[in-house]
Formats: structure tokens, sequence, C-alpha cells
């Protein structure tokens, strides 16, 4: 079953006057077909105006299309009598930690989603406590949001997404404002999530070495879906990538490189460890490089 | 580090008073301020030392935190006091010149500034004992009734919570800008007021701009968490009186009927003829 179904999803942004005419209109999502199964990792890529935020906060039915439908969980969003139910199979998080936490306490942040939806007392603690061990942030639930690291916060929003049981969650570039220790803890929290709780999750990103664990990756370019498969499949295209102005992971560029002078490696390399297993392959078997040279 | 400030003037310590609902709190400052009014007799007050004497003691604040608050009001009670010690007419006690100071005049004096005083240090008791967000809490519980007279109370508390959590990142945020400011060679030092008051419109222009694009992100944030106002929420941490709050209740209703039989003795008006 399809968790979040596009069905040639179309967004308009209008610029008003203080007339209330029309100024400007621009297409920030432009007819995006999308299906996204149940359990899936799926991340989507783009550069800055690629409309990847306009989509995401369309599966929160926070936007609403202008053209298409968008199905979460089977319900459209443009249904106003299922928007809290859709808010509740879809959590998302948002890029600035600080301008999403709620509570003055941790704990009572976490808290705060299932508050809304009319959860029981007793219900509410044991939700918290479960979501913030699944994030590691148990041990600070009676510490202020404000003197948490950025990661730490960021990893506090989550728990505030996952307390509410949503099927699916939705992080818009979670990591954008955060220093790379704390984006490492942020991925590595999402990606337990999937894995353990089977959270469906929808990562919108623009670092790429975010996206290699992912089951699938999606990239964006002017409102389109531009590419999409495997973060194997999508990295072995470093040409094409580069014309959506994306940079691939260090080591497939490296790859791509060696690739391009000679050396015989695979397409789409990911990662350190995979580099360094190709390369010494062909260094074990030096007749081939040499006839290759 | 200005991250650093607690706000209001909260005193973390370990007490009864401290641990108390909030509700209690704030209807035990109601009725000890109402009774310093109803009840004037210097048996009231003596009555009245004592229930604060034994609330502060109770509380562990240190009495000097108490006391904090009067610097605030001493112009106050010092105009207060020489109004009514030199206007009041009646016997004269002494009087130089053309001042003259009567025995109802000290007696109204002194009574005013006790009150002043006993205003102050009571509900500096409550601040002091109770966390910003338990005071949030208890006013909204407290204020529930004025739902039926439209009066937006869940609101009322909720902006309140958010305004107590984005102070101190406002306050960190406007220290990024002054120094944003001074680095360019922005001064906020000297100056007489006028230019001060002018150096400060680059710097609250900003402030105001992102505190608008912080609001709005927070209200998206509220809304994808299913939040659309009180109706139909369920509370984490409900407030339930427990037994010490019922103590406590009965301890006001004692001291009340203490004030009220004490006020009604006359033993010292009459010795001293007022």
């Amino acid at each position: 079953m399809d968790i979040v179904k596009a069905e040639n999803l179309k967004y308009e942004y209008v610029q008003v006057d203080e007339e209330g005419n029309e100024e400007a209109r621009s297409i920030a999502v432009d007819g995006v077909n999308l299906q996204v199964k149940a359990g899936d990792f799926v991340a989507i890529l783009g550069h800055n105006g690629s409309g990847k935020s306009t989509l995401a906060k369309h599966i929160n039915a926070i936007l609403l299309p202008t053209e298409g439908t968008l199905y979460v969980d089977g319900k459209d969003t443009k249904d106003e009598s299922k928007l809290w139910e859709i808010r509740q199979t879809a959590g998302m998080v948002f890029q600035n930690p600080d301008n999403q936490i709620i509570g003055t306490i941790v704990e009572e942040d976490v808290g705060f989603g299932p508050e809304n939806m009319g959860v029981p007392q007793a219900e509410i603690w044991k939700r918290v406590e479960k979501s913030l061990k699944s994030v590691g942030m148990w041990e600070y639930r009676d510490h202020s949001p404000n003197k948490l690291s950025g990661g730490q916060k960021q990893r506090v929003a989550i728990a505030g997404v996952v307390a509410m049981r949503p099927k699916c969650i939705v992080l818009d570039e979670p990591t954008a404002m955060l220093d790379p220790n704390g984006r490492k803890e942020v991925i590595r929290t999402v990606q337990e999530l999937n894995r353990q709780e089977h959270v469906t999750v929808i990562l919108i990103t623009h670092y790429m070495e975010e996206v290699i664990e992912a089951d699938r990756v999606i990239v964006m370019d002017q409102g389109k879906i531009v590419m999409q498969g495997t973060p194997r499949e999508v990295f072995s295209h470093v040409e094409e990538l580069k014309g959506y102005r994306l940079d691939v992971p260090q080591e497939t560029l490296v790859a791509y490189e060696l690739q391009k002078a000679g050396i015989p490696l695979p397409d789409g390399i990911l990662t350190t460890e995979e580099l360094i297993e190709e390369l010494e392959k062909i260094k074990q078997t030096p007749g081939e490089s040499q006839k290759v040279r | 580090m200005i991250r650093e400030i607690t706000l209001g003037q909260y005193y973390p310590a370990d007490s009864v008073i401290h641990k108390l609902d909030p509700r209690v709190k704030l209807a035990a400052t109601l009725v000890f301020i109402i009774s310093l009014f109803v009840f004037r007799s210097p048996e009231a007050y003596a009555a009245a030392t004592v229930f604060l004497g034994t609330v502060i003691y109770i509380s562990k604040v240190p009495v000097k935190f108490m006391m904090r608050g009067l610097k605030s009001i001493i112009l106050l009670l010092m105009i207060t006091v020489a109004f009514n010690l030199f206007l009041t007419p009646g016997t004269a006690v002494f009087r130089i010149w053309k001042i003259q100071v009567t025995k109802e005049g000290i007696v109204i004096a002194v009574s005013m500034a006790v009150r002043l005083i006993y205003l102050i240090v009571g509900a500096s008791v409550m601040t002091l004992t109770t966390t910003p967000n338990d005071l949030t809490d208890g006013l909204e519980k407290a204020l529930t009734p004025m739902k039926k007279i439209r009066v937006p109370v869940h609101e009322i508390s909720m902006m309140m919570s958010i305004a107590l959590r984005f102070i101190p990142i406002l306050l960190d945020e406007t220290d990024k800008i002054m120094k944003a400011q001074m680095a360019r060679g922005a001064d906020f030092e000297t100056g007489g007021l006028i230019k001060k008051a002018k150096s400060m419109i680059p710097l609250l222009v900003p402030l105001f701009i992102s505190a608008f694009r912080r609001a709005n992100d927070l209200a998206m944030a509220m809304e994808a968490r299913g939040y659309h106002g009180g109706e139909g929420r369920t509370k984490m941490k409900p407030l339930v009186y427990k037994r010490r709050d019922y103590t406590a209740y009965l301890c006001l209703l004692a001291y009340l009927v203490i004030m009220f039989l004490v006020n009604r003795l006359h033993f010292v008006t009459g010795i001293l003829g007022i």
C-alpha cells in the first residue's frame, strides 16, 4: 500500500499586491507523480528552489495542491474533515529547531502533539518516555530546550513527532542548520526509526552523504522530478547531477574521476569502504589494469 | 551569558510551599491581600505578621530575596507615610512651626506602611516559589469559568507560555544583531538619551522581522503537530489537588477566622484609646 501518492501535483505561489491584484505567479511544484511505499526510506534531493520543500508541506496538508491530488494513507489532503487524521499520519520536522519547539521543558514539548490529539494522560506519559528513549534524549527530559545543542533540539523535535505515532515522517532539511556532528546524530536517529519502528521516512535535503542509506532517491529540479532510483543508480550519473547543481558524495566523485582517467571501477560507488575494496581488487589483478592503460 | 537569566524571580528550593498547587498560592495571595485591607486593627496586623512570617520560614527562601521587591516601592512608601503623618488632622502630638504630627496621623501612616509592605512581600512569596510555567497553568485553570463569558483563557495562557519560551531566544538574537552592528561600526554606548534611542532603531527593525518570521514558523510547526485550540485537548500534567493542597486551604481558612476574631478584640486599641 502506498502511504503517499501524488497524482499530477501542481502548486503555484501567487504574489498579490496591496489591492489584492495578482502580481506574479511562480510554479513551485509542476506535475509531480510520486508513490511512496509504507516502510520505505525515501530521500528527496534538489537545489534551492527546486520545489522540494513545497512538496513536503503538501504531505502534511499545510499546503493544498493548486491542481492534482495528493493522497496520504488513502486520504485526499483536500478533504478538510480528514485534516487532523492526515497530520497525525504524516508528521513533519522542520529546518529550524528553535522555531518548532513549543514546550519550555523537553518532555512537555514531546507531549504537545499527543495532548492536541486528546490522548489520555497516562498514555501521553508512556508515549513521551518511549519516543524520548527512541531518539536517545530520555536523560534530558527535564531540561530546558534552550540549553540543548542544535542536534539535540532536532532530536527532541523528532521525538515530538514520533509521540504522535505517525506512519510517516517528513523531514524538511532537518540538518541544514546543524554542525557535522549534529547532522550525523539526526540522520542516525532517523535511520534507526525507519529500521526498528518501520516508520516511513521522507527526508528532504541537499546533503548527498545523508541519502546513501535511503531505499530510493528522488531528484527534483524546477518543480519536476528529474531522476529517481536507488542511490547507486542515481549517483552513477555524475554529469547529470552536476547539471542540476547537485554535488555527488566525495567518494563517488573520486571514483568517477578515476574511471574517466581509465581505471576500471564500477559505477555508483557510495562509501569510502566500497572505494577501497574496489581499488584493492584492481591492485591484486595488476594485469587487468595494465591492459587498460 | 545572556541565556542563563532566570525569568520572573523564581527561587528554586525544596519546600512545601514550592510544591503547592499554583491555584492554592494564587488564592492565598489574593485572600491575604484582601485581608490586609478588610481587617485593620493592630491585632489583625500582628496575626498577619505571624502568618506571613511562618509562610516565609516554611518556604526556605531567604528573607533577603523577599525584601528585594520592596526596593521598587520605597519612594511610594515614603510619600504615603509623609502625607499621612503630616496632613492628618487630630490631636497634635508635637508640632514644629506649621507642621504638626497628630496621633491619628501616626496610626494611619504606620498602618498604611505595614499594609503596603505586606502586600508586596506577600506577592513576592508567590512569585518566588512558583515557576512562571506553573503560574500560567494555575491561571488557566483558575480562570476556566471565565470561558463562559467568552474570555479566551486557553489562548491567553498558551501565548504566555510561548512568550516565556521565546524570551531567551530573542534575547540571544538581540545580542547577535548588536554584535553584528557593532562589528560594522554601530555605536550603542555613547551620546545622549535621544542619540542612544536612535541607535536602537537598526537593532529593533531586524529583531522584529526575525520575531515575525519565527512566529510564522512556530505557527506552522504547531499546526503540523495537530494544534487546533483548547478544545478536545488533554493535559500531560493536569493540575490535581493533593492532600497538602487541601491542608493549605484549611490553613488559609483558619487564618481568615483568626483574623476575624482577633480584629474584634480591640485590646490594644482600648489601651491606646484610638
